[in-house]
């Protein structure tokens, strides 16, 4: 994630301390993504050496305030213009542990997605309370803005809670309808040896004896 | 604290079998589960998992092959057809995902009609009619026909019907299956605040995002409960073991 540009964001809208910075970033991704101080400063340090912020003296109560210069101001529309990347997918622990739970033998698949399923249902539980505290504090609110901010970082949290709900309903969908054919095509060939056995004169016929549900 | 109350639906050893024979289909296999006062239960599973036979198990609209239904602490085994029509009319309220009111009827008398065929004069069914539709926000709507409100009123009215005259137990099938998702949304904070006023809700939904409205969510497979994600296991419930 990139603190750089979110901290810039907010000073292109006026001049912050360090402190107020961290607050009014988590204020309005209600503490998803906590920051802690040193982030903020060091963050602050390096914009000021790329020119892109430059301390504006103190308030009153001697804190050092910075605002952004007017490449930093360009930066800030800049980033906003251009989409986040999506060339190279971050890598997702979840993806990776299902890849190799079907290819390394003596994994019990279903019960790793249904554990996965039984947790991320859990958290979707979580975000959907913090969602309704937040929908009944946007109704009488006094900053709307940012409560509207949280409440739609919640959202994002939601929808991508669900997806994997249903990425994992896939994946178990899946893997029973090749676990189904690979039955089947074991029975059609075992019928087929069968029916040329049976041609041989007095072999009887066996028939198979497992039935297979679904 | 909700832990002492009484559960309004109690499933024992649930056992439901289809047919026979060679057809015969284990719809469910000796399932427990358990809703109790001011909680939302949601049923999660694919197509054929047994979700819906729970939900008409548990509305007595189907008798379990074994085990035992209880609703508001009667076994609905115990009932005769009558008794049993009875119960269904003032402990249990439905919601389907087409909301299943009657056209020619208004609002006000789809709601108030589960109360007039318990042999409630008509004045006071009209008014706890409107004072169900006052709940979900439809006082005003009272009067029009189905045909002239949209899915997500009628839906609201359908949830006014299941909830009027007081009962405690709301099933609901699908019931945002035909509506937008904001629509939805706004069924879901109904139901859960029907559930916050007392009631025990129980939502079959295969929408992962729906369910998360539910205190618990129990996950059905072929039958049987593979899991439950929240608080509180049915089988923690049904053995008292649970503390709270």
């Amino acid at each position: 994630m990139s603190i750089k540009h979110g901290l810039l964001a907010l000073l292109d809208a006026g001049p912050m301390y360090g402190y107020q910075l961290r607050a009014e970033f988590e204020s309005r991704t209600g503490a998803t993504w906590p920051l802690n101080v040193g982030q903020v400063y060091t963050t602050l340090a390096r914009l000021e050496r790329d020119d892109l912020i430059a301390s504006a003296g103190t308030d009153d109560e001697g804190h050092v305030m910075y605002a952004v210069t007017e490449s930093g101001s360009a930066e800030v529309a800049a980033w906003f213009a251009s989409p986040v990347a999506r060339n190279q997918p971050p890598r997702d622990e979840l993806a990776i542990k299902l890849a190799l739970a079907v290819t390394v033998p003596g994994v019990d698949v279903p019960a790793v997605i249904q554990a996965q399923r039984t947790a991320t249902i859990g958290a979707l539980q979580d975000y959907t309370r913090l969602k309704r505290t937040a929908t009944e504090r946007l109704e009488d609110s006094d900053d709307p803005r940012a409560d509207l901010a949280w409440s739609l970082v919640l959202d994002s949290l939601i929808f991508a809670a669900e997806a994997e709900v249903r990425w994992l309903d896939h994946c178990e969908a899946r893997l029973a309808r090749v676990a189904s054919t690979r039955t089947a095509a074991a029975q059609a060939a075992a019928s087929q040896a069968a029916a040329s056995q049976a041609s041989e004169p007095p072999a009887p016929v066996p028939t198979p004896s497992r039935k297979v549900r679904r | 604290m909700i832990t002492d109350s009484q559960p309004v639906l109690r499933l024992d050893g649930v056992t439901r079998i289809h047919g026979e024979g060679a057809g015969e289909v284990h719809a469910l296999r000796g399932i427990g589960f358990v809703a109790r006062p001011g909680e939302l239960v949601a049923v999660m599973g694919p197509s054929g998992s047994g979700k819906s036979t729970l939900l008409a198990l548990a509305g007595g609209l189907d008798t379990p092959t074994s085990g035992t239904v209880t609703v508001e602490g009667v076994e609905l085994g115990s009932l005769n057809a009558k008794e049993r029509a009875r119960l269904r009319r003032t402990s249990i309220g439905y919601v389907f995902q087409d909301f299943n009111l009657i056209p020619a009827l208004t609002a006000a008398e789809n709601v108030a009609l589960p109360v007039e065929l318990d042999g409630v004069r008509t004045a006071t069914a009209r008014k706890a009619a409107r004072a169900a539709l006052a709940e979900v926000g439809l006082e005003d709507l009272a009067d029009r026909f189905p045909d002239e409100m949209s899915g997500g009123q009628q839906q609201r009215v359908a949830i006014a019907r299941a909830v009027v005259g007081n009962r405690r137990l709301i099933l609901a099938d699908e019931p945002t299956g035909a509506l937008d998702s904001h629509t939805g949304e706004e069924v879901l904070r109904l139901l859960r605040a029907r559930c916050d006023a007392g009631a025990a809700g129980v939502l079959v939904t295969h929408e992962a995002r729906h369910a998360a409205w539910a205190d618990r969510v129990v996950f059905l497979r072929d039958g049987v409960v593979i899991d439950e994600s929240g608080a509180d296991a049915a089988d923690d419930l049904l053995s008292g073991k649970h503390v709270g």
